[in-house]
């Protein structure tokens, strides 16, 4: 099968979110589709699936125009797309979840045929050594298996083309193997696959074909042999620092002190196990692991908003356990919530609001009780402008913003005062290369400027990119602070578990 | 919710008039000449179209007159006297429907405003008439009284929302049955009855506790309207330019992102609950010092009740919220002219008031009514 798409435009009012765009993608192999957040990937694959109607061109199927008018469509057609929020139903069976939409019945009651399903999980599982159970339920699959739950069910409907979007953004870096592996199999027994994703890495270890897209147009096509920093620049359209540039770090006296910090929910469950490190001014110390080991309760034990059962964290010799969230703050710590748009900002209040959403209550942003306008709209003017924030008006919603401009927002409202500590949750998660470069910059700055950083992160490039000491975090403990030029292997080994760097070597 | 308590002008506008169209044909339909020249249509046309204009013609010629500008009446003083009436009932809806805007823009939805504007009201008529001071302090510990009584009963809820999670709907749902049974039982006691009857209703409050008139006995139109003005100024203020007001929004808009940030959710909700019950409070003032002066279970009305809408219909803003009232105050004074003039009953008027409501609450009906283009976020370009 030949699927192609031929001058595909798509506009949302005055923006064009695509601007006729070709792409061919053929059987048996991977076409990498490779963009900023923004530049109008997701759009394309949308009017693909039958979610957009096109404003101009055309899509072929082996050299047919077809109209597709919704997903059904779409799925009739052969193609399947696994969505980066995964669309599966929790509570569900795997075989449920395979079966759902599609479902079929038998004897005279109509009753689901739910034997025929999990047989085709098994059958597709045994077929790709996926290795998932049928009975098993979703909700207590790791992402990782959820995921190819997401492609059984494509591949049940014998889709023939398929839409990976940002496939690796939730998995670990042996999950990213495997799946790459998994795409290596589809696509030798025929089937297309279009993976999206903004990661040079993944793209330079499986893609056939690739094509480059900025601002809604095709900027160019790449062989896979393209360096790092030639499609990094095709993408940004400049030259891009792939390094972080950062000098060796100074570190001078122990900042943050955690003692034997244990967090125990309502239920009982132990997130957070006796964990103890320190945090010297002016070193970057990342905490890196797969997301939901500790990591969240950690920040949020340090923030003030849980409270630990056991242990003790001491910010320059002051106790803050214990302490409210706007002590905490005071007291001398900046804090990048790792979702941004749920905790870092309130996206219907404007870009100049969110810059003081901490700071309202201070000189010289509010007097006895009465917010000053004129001030804040020089702070927020201000941030704007240090922090490259890409807006038309202080005054347009955070929520107008790309990821990328909403996250400057939330740095630029936490590095805005002296920090003793910064701590920052997946400070780039799905931000563009342009972005990332700036943050880092930015972070580093801060570090040098005599801060103690903290960084969480479950994207090893970054955690060995930024940190001067490198924790993993494995169930709820730390299972080794490492240096920053440990190995990917081992990092990868520590971050599922394995306790020693004998046990991972 | 959100999304409906905070509509644009456009889609409200469009709603009214939606509904003053769809109410339009309800008024056809109730008019018996034109039900009586409807079968004939086709053979006299003239007459179907004839009593449709008459009907229509009476209908909202007897709603302007009776809301805003009687023509026929002999001094310019009663001629303007419905647009008094309509100011005069729009009073109570402003200071109730700011409230309840409060609430929705610190997302609370407070259905809570009837029991609060009751317990307003007894508190309110106790100082009224069981104390006996000077004409200005015994207007002002009146007042206070009435908004203490409704902040009180705003602070329930809160507190139960911000201790236990209790949701606010249920809880101020609940706390109108109790509001309504305890000010009944309260006028079966005997401090609570005019001296020698047994009606459950209380003695008038002292003169000197009532509002002023604005424009002498003439117009029931009293300083509380002025108190309303100025109470949707404080409103504007309070939301838009102080700390207080910042937080609430935040709150309402972005709990998660609002605790982040140091705000103390909880200590919020109770705050907004309690400034949201005081608005209900001076509500009750305007119609227990002002236009009731004794205190009775329907003292109320359905003010609560319709306060809800003109916070929907105005958008939960100050200012919108003082038009949407004037509206409602205007249909209510409009009610008695329409029943008597236009022959019509009395509850059209609370037909066109459920329909823009309906139109409200349903956006989507209304951009399709009008054809208007779904709304759609627009990123801002990537860099």
């Amino acid at each position: 099968m030949k699927l192609e798409l031929r001058g595909i435009t798509k506009r949302f009012g005055d923006f064009t979110a695509n601007d006729s765009i070709d792409l061919v993608i053929e059987s048996g192999t991977v076409h990498a589709l490779l963009g900023e957040n923004g530049a109008g990937k997701s759009t394309l694959m949308n009017v693909l699936f039958g979610l957009y109607d096109p404003d101009g061109g055309e899509i072929l199927i082996d050299d047919k125009p077809v109209d597709f008018d919704g997903p059904g469509d779409a799925m009739a057609a052969g193609i399947a797309m696994v969505h980066q929020h995964f669309m599966l139903v929790h509570p569900f069976t795997v075989a449920e979840n395979v079966m759902l939409g599609h479902e079929q019945v038998k004897g005279p009651f109509r009753l689901l045929n739910i034997d025929s399903a999990r047989e085709k999980v098994r059958e597709i599982s045994a077929r790709f050594g996926f290795n998932v159970d049928p009975d098993a339920v979703v909700a207590d699959l790791s992402v990782g298996a959820q995921q190819r739950v997401e492609i059984i069910k494509a591949l049940s409907q014998r889709a023939e083309v398929l839409i990976l979007d940002e496939p690796t953004a939730v998995l670990t870096p042996q999950e990213t193997d495997e799946l790459l592996e998994i795409v290596r199999q589809l696509r030798a027994s025929g089937t297309a696959i279009v993976l999206i994703t903004h990661k040079l890495r993944e793209v330079q270890a499986i893609a056939d074909t690739i094509t480059v897209i900025r601002r809604g147009k095709v900027v160019g096509t790449a062989e896979p042999t393209a360096s790092q920093e030639q499609l990094a620049s095709l993408m940004v359209g400049r030259a891009v620092l792939m390094k972080v540039d950062k000098k060796q770090a100074t570190p001078g006296e122990v900042m943050l002190t955690v003692e034997d910090l244990t967090v125990i929910d309502d239920i009982g469950v132990v997130h957070l196990n006796d964990v103890s490190f320190e945090v010297r001014a002016g070193e970057i110390f990342a905490i890196a692991g797969v997301q939901g080991n500790g990591q969240t309760e950690l920040t949020e034990a340090l923030l003030g908003g849980v409270v630990p059962k056991a242990g003790k964290a001491v910010l320059d010799g002051k106790q803050i356990t214990g302490l409210t969230i706007s002590e905490v703050l005071e007291s001398g710590i900046g804090f990048v919530p790792e979702d941004r748009t749920e905790d870092g900002l309130v996206s219907a209040f404007t870009i100049a609001n969110n810059i003081i959403l901490d700071q309202y209550n201070k000189a010289p942003y509010s007097k006895r009780g009465a917010l000053q306008p004129s001030v804040i709209e020089e702070a927020a003017n201000t941030a704007v402008e240090q922090f490259d924030i890409r807006t038309t008006s202080i005054f347009l919603t955070a929520g107008s913003l790309s990821g990328g401009n909403q996250q400057k927002v939330v740095l630029a409202r936490e590095l805005s005062r002296p920090l003793k500590l910064l701590i920052a949750s997946n400070p780039t998660r799905g931000l563009d290369v342009g972005s990332i470069e700036f943050v880092h910059k930015r972070i580093i700055q801060e570090r040098d400027g005599g801060a103690a950083v903290i960084i969480v992160s479950s994207e090893l490039d970054e955690v060995v990119a930024l940190a001067d000491r490198i924790a993993v975090m494995y169930h709820g403990q730390i299972v080794g602070i490492v240096p920053p030029d440990t190995s990917r292997d081992t990092l990868g080994l520590m971050m599922a578990g394995a306790h020693t760097m004998e046990d991972a070597a | 919710m959100r999304e409906i308590a905070e509509s644009s002008t456009l889609l409200i506008i469009l709603a009214i008039i939606a509904s003053l169209v769809l109410s339009g044909v309800l008024i056809l339909f109730a008019d018996e000449a034109f039900r009586t020249a409807l079968p004939y249509f086709f053979s006299r046309p003239a007459d179907t179209f004839h009593a449709m204009a008459d009907a229509l013609g009476t209908a909202y010629k007897a709603i302007w007159q009776g809301a805003i500008y009687n023509g026929g009446a002999a001094t310019f003083a009663a001629k303007i006297a419905p647009f008094m009436a309509t100011l005069t009932a729009a009073t109570p809806l402003i200071f109730a429907g700011l409230g309840i805007g409060i609430g929705f823009r610190a997302g609370m939805f407070n259905i809570g405003a009837q029991g609060q504007l009751l317990i307003g009201a007894t508190l309110g008529a106790m100082v009224g008439f069981m104390w006996h001071l000077p004409f200005p302090l015994h207007l002002i510990l009146a007042v206070v009284g009435c908004a203490l009584g409704g902040a009180v009963w705003g602070f329930i809820p809160g507190i139960l929302k911000a201790r236990t999670g209790a949701h606010e709907v249920i809880v101020t749902i609940m706390l109108n049955y109790i509001a309504l049974n305890l000010v009944g039982y309260l006028l079966s006691l005997e401090a609570f009855q005019r001296p020698g009857s047994d009606n459950p209703q209380s003695p008038a409050v002292d003169v000197n506790a009532q509002y002023p008139k604005l424009f002498g006995d003439q117009y029931s139109l009293s300083l509380a309207f002025v108190l309303a003005l100025v109470a949707a100024v404080f409103t504007w203020w309070l939301m838009e330019r102080s700390t207080l007001g910042f937080q609430f929004r935040a709150v309402g808009a972005n709990p998660s992102a609002a605790r982040t940030a140091g705000m103390k959710v909880p200590r919020v909700t109770v705050i907004v609950m309690v400034v949201a019950g005081a608005m209900s409070g001076l509500a009750a003032s305007a119609q227990i010092l002002g236009t009731q002066t004794s205190l009775t279970t329907g003292i109320a009305g359905s003010i609560g009740f319709d306060a809800i809408t003109v916070a929907l219909l105005g958008a939960s803003r100050p200012f919108g919220i003082v038009l949407a009232a004037i509206l409602f105050g205007g249909l209510k004074a409009a009610g008695p002219t329409l029943q008597v003039n236009a022959g019509l009953p009395i509850d059209i008027v609370l037909v066109i008031q459920s329909l823009i409501v309906l139109f409200i609450a349903a956006p989507p009906l209304i951009r399709f009514l009008f054809r208007l283009p779904t709304p759609r976020i627009v990123k801002e370009v990537t860099a």
